[in-house]
């Protein structure tokens, strides 16, 4: 008799173009807490996606053996009955009903199509009690934190009497307190028997509560370790999370680095939203004049907060701090204003925030800087083509006119067009929020190319990246940061992906514990 | 042979407003035979022409609320609001014709102001402020004129919704010579602004119009224009309303074409978060529509009060569905960030054709109702078909 309660075999999963998992093996010993862990982009989410039928069996190839019997996955609903519940990163609760409601949601409490609310309410109480909550269960979850939420989350997976609990970046969200409770929960649970599989970039919650950690890198299993017999450090998570070579990936760049641009000072950013919640705390950086430089931050950083507070105060609550062009104090505190002041914020998902996708590539070239073709009010829609076909041409924009839609163009190109449109804005400082985030790798190499020119015309670029070895093969300088805070200012020549990684996910400065 | 082939491809991107213009002309057909040559009398275009105007006004408005992704609802009411504020100015207060006007547009814009800040700055849906518009305008409408009408108006007044240019023929040509001039003149300058945008674009080197279908589209536009100045001028002339209309359209397409405020709107519309990042001013800009759009419907107000001769606790009712229709048949999209002012123009001219039509043949307007229903469902599926077929390219 195996201990196995999961055994995941051969599991290769493509979507056009990419080679999102292959061959991935993973067994899970029964009453365990079993770590992955892995980039971002690693293909830790989807092989979850495949366990619990998100991608229906005969999306992939491979097979899964659960409680000593192959199943195949049809839907949620089939993996759920079985057993294997998933809590997604973004919580799926409805925030206007009720605790107990939430619970119940899809599996109520009835007689005859009748909900019992006595009935409801008493096991849904049951429920929080295992997990320790002590609200009531009639209380809207809107009205309670996103840790009790998480909270919810599983006493509804408990509901459905869950054997493999599988969460994905459980503490992504939320406050050292409640990581805390939520990682004592985890063991608890363990104790009554619950297998669980979580995903999480925290290496120290990995320690903490994990018996075995796989690590996945580019869609392929690298080793499951086990954490009471090996002793695992963790650099030596690390080391196999990112150890891959860069080779010739990235182009060769002499930087020529001028005198100081841009300075943020002291910059402190709130949650919109949970106001309590500090996601940027005092953050100082720099960017000097043909200088790339790199922010390192793992998901929920506050990397995106830090960049789009500082761009016209795009995001966040009680926003503090200074910003320096040229040694000067300037206001960056609408959009409109950080675009006078010479920046540019390329965002991360361009399909939401960088493009209008029923309109055609000149139009949303021109977008920022309609004043500099235009006379009196009036555009003058002929320099507006010629400009856009200038571009459409030096960067190498796959399609046919500027009268394509964006909305048809690969990611590639489309992330060509959002840099074309902010390099036509003239920028001194541009901000590049994930710049080759769902590209191939040759429309990558371009995309560099295009970050060492702007370089070389003397602006300072700042990227943001996920990616280490993007981050390593293209910056000048790099800064970690780790849950709101720069821990780290690292040169050129010290950056490996360790060091980067353990400043990215242990905080130096321990004061706020 | 590719030439050819590219001047297909060419028509293939411009379906959409061939489309609509081919069913404007099957209709005006079908009613001009189905009539027995009555929908093509001078005097029953001169009418469709004034009968209509002020839907063709509000649907200019409402084109540039619905491409910003908004709606309006209270045109309706703001029509005879403004309409009864005219009456009360005009014959209770003494107020000058001319004043109410001035002051009847100022209404409108402080109307719209109401609710541009209630949408833009506060943050409700555009749909339930000016839902909330339609009720309190009423109201405000039936507590102004007391649940009276006012009746009768100044003839000054009056000819900005009824009247016509003058006669320089003095009654006795068989075509109005001011109508005339101003039909070639209109003519001439369109003709002119083809050649002249055609040669810049050539210059720039951004010509990708075929020479044919240039010299066709503008032949056809100036037959379209000359053929209806004639119909005018064997009639009564130039309606002071068409003049208006006129001034209206081509200033507005211009506006939504070439100006930055209606590249804004355009992009407000078409992704408001990439439009925000991208330093649109989505709130000014939301703002300004809506006083905009005040001011078209106090405008409307006043021709549709003129017209009639009476201003009227009910007037207005369902003015904004038939605006909205004129917009959705012109083809934009209820998603925002698609639709032009020259289309909506030509919803408008549908809807007005199919009133009109079905009013001479006799039809009831129970079945009125169904057949324009189901021309608006069956233009919106034509839209949702062309695009999931070139979505699937």
């Amino acid at each position: 008799m195996t201990t196995n309660i999961l055994e995941m075999r051969s599991i290769t999963k493509t979507f056009p173009g990419v080679k999102a998992l292959q061959d991935v093996s993973l067994e899970v010993q029964r009453g365990h807490i079993h770590a992955i862990c892995g980039e971002n982009g690693a293909g830790k989410s989807t092989l979850m996606k495949v366990l619990s039928g998100v991608y229906p069996a005969g999306t992939y190839d491979g097979e899964i053996v659960f409680e000593n019997e192959t199943v195949a996955f049809k839907s949620i609903n089939e993996s759920e009955a079985t057993g294997v519940v998933i809590i997604h990163q973004e919580l799926a609760l409805s925030p206007y009903l009720s605790i107990a409601e939430n619970i119940f949601l899809g599996n109520e409490q009835q007689t005859n199509g009748w909900i019992d609310w006595n009935k409801t309410n008493l096991e849904a109480a049951k429920l929080l009690a295992r997990v320790g909550l002590k609200d009531n269960p009639i209380t809207k979850v809107r009205d309670i934190g996103v840790g009790k939420q998480q909270l919810v989350e599983i006493a509804k997976a408990l509901s459905k009497e869950v054997k493999l609990l599988i969460l994905d970046e459980p503490t992504a969200a939320l406050n050292d307190e409640d990581s805390a409770n939520l990682l004592d929960l985890m063991k608890h649970l363990k104790g009554q028997g619950i297998t669980s599989i979580m995903i999480s970039h925290k290496l120290n919650e990995i320690k903490a509560v994990a018996d075995e950690v796989t690590i996945i890198r580019d869609g392929k299993l690298i080793e499951t370790l086990d954490m009471h017999t090996d002793d695992i450090s963790e650099e030596r998570i690390i080391k196999g999370m990112v150890g891959r070579d860069l080779g010739s990936r990235y182009p060769d760049h002499v930087p020529r680095i001028g005198e100081e641009l841009l300075r943020v000072a002291d910059w402190n950013v709130y949650h919109p939203l949970d106001h309590q919640r500090q996601v940027v705390k005092s953050a100082n950086i720099t960017v000097r004049a043909g200088e790339i430089v790199g922010i390192a931050g793992l998901m929920g950083a506050g990397r995106t907060e830090l960049a789009m507070s500082v761009f016209g105060h795009s995001y966040g609550h009680n926003i503090s701090g200074r910003v320096f062009k040229n040694g000067v104090e300037v206001n960056t505190s609408t959009v409109t204003a950080a675009i006078d002041n010479g920046l540019a914020y390329a965002t991360e998902d361009r399909k939401r925030y960088g493009l209008n996708l029923i309109e055609d590539i000149k139009r949303n070239i021109s977008l920022v800087s309609l004043k500099k073709i235009a006379r009196n009010g009036w555009v003058d829609s002929n320099k507006e083509a010629v400009i856009a076909e200038g571009y459409r041409k030096s960067m190498n924009i796959k399609a046919p006119n500027v009268e394509a839609l964006t909305g048809k163009l690969s990611g590639g190109n489309q992330q060509k067009v959002v840099l074309s449109k902010w390099m036509f804005s003239d920028p001194d400082v541009l901000i590049l929020d994930e710049p080759t985030r769902g590209i191939d790798v040759g429309a990558k190499y371009e995309i560099y190319g295009i970050i060492n020119k702007l370089a070389d015309e003397g602006k300072g670029v700042i990227v943001i990246s996920s990616e280490l070895p993007e981050l390593i093969g293209i910056c000048d300088r790099i800064y970690t940061i780790f849950e709101g805070r720069i821990t780290a200012d690292v040169p050129r020549g010290q950056a490996t992906a360790e060091y980067l990684m353990q400043h990215m996910t242990q905080e130096r400065a321990k004061d706020n514990r | 042979m590719s030439a050819f082939k590219t001047a297909l491809n060419y028509l293939g991107g411009q379906l959409r407003q061939i489309g609509l213009i081919i069913a404007l002309i099957a209709i005006t057909i079908f009613f001009q035979v189905a009539t027995s040559g009555i929908t093509l009398k001078p005097i029953n275009v001169s009418n469709l022409i004034v009968q209509n105007s002020y839907i063709l006004i509000l649907a200019v408005g409402m084109v540039m609320i619905i491409i910003a992704g908004h709606i309006d609802l209270s045109v309706g009411s703001v029509v005879a609001f403004t309409g009864a504020m005219a009456g009360v100015m005009i014959t209770q207060w003494n107020v000058p014709w001319w004043a109410a006007i001035i002051l009847c547009l100022v209404l409108g814009a402080a109307v719209g102001m109401w609710q541009g800040f209630w949408i833009a700055y506060f943050g409700i849906p555009a749909f339930i402020v000016t839902l909330a518009g339609m009720l309190t305008f009423r109201g405000l409408t039936q507590i102004a004129l007391q649940n009276q009408q006012i009746s009768p108006f100044p003839d000054e007044f009056r000819a900005l919704g009824s009247g016509f240019l003058p006669d320089l023929g003095g009654g006795t040509s068989v075509l109005e010579p001011l109508t005339v001039a101003i039909g070639v003149l209109a003519t001439a300058l369109l003709v002119l602004q083809g050649v002249r945008s055609r040669i810049a674009r050539k210059k720039y080197d951004v010509e990708d119009e075929p020479f044919a279908w240039f010299l066709v589209k503008l032949v056809f536009t100036a037959a379209i224009i000359l053929y209806i100045t004639y119909l005018l001028a064997s009639y009564r002339g130039t309606p002071i309303v068409l003049v208006v209309l006129g001034i209206l359209t081509v200033v507005y397409a211009a506006v939504m074409a070439n100006s930055v405020f209606g590249r804004h709107v355009y992009a407000i519309g078409g992704n408001l978060n990439a439009a925000a990042l991208s330093g649109v001013k989505t709130k000014r800009v939301t703002f300004l529509l809506f006083v905009n759009m005040g001011m078209i419907a106090a405008l409307a107000g006043l021709i549709f009060t003129a017209q009639l001769n009476l201003a009227n606790p009910k007037a207005g009712d369902g003015f904004e569905l038939d605006a909205i229709a004129a917009v959705f048949i012109g083809g934009a999209a209820v998603t925002g960030g698609i639709g032009t002012v020259t289309g909506a123009i030509i919803g408008g001219l549908i809807i007005g054709l199919l009133n009109n039509g079905m009013s001479i043949l006799g039809v009831g307007t129970e079945y009125q109702q169904l057949i324009k229903g189901l021309v608006l469902l069956a233009a919106v599926a034509f839209d949702v078909y062309n695009k999931r077929r070139s979505g699937g390219r």
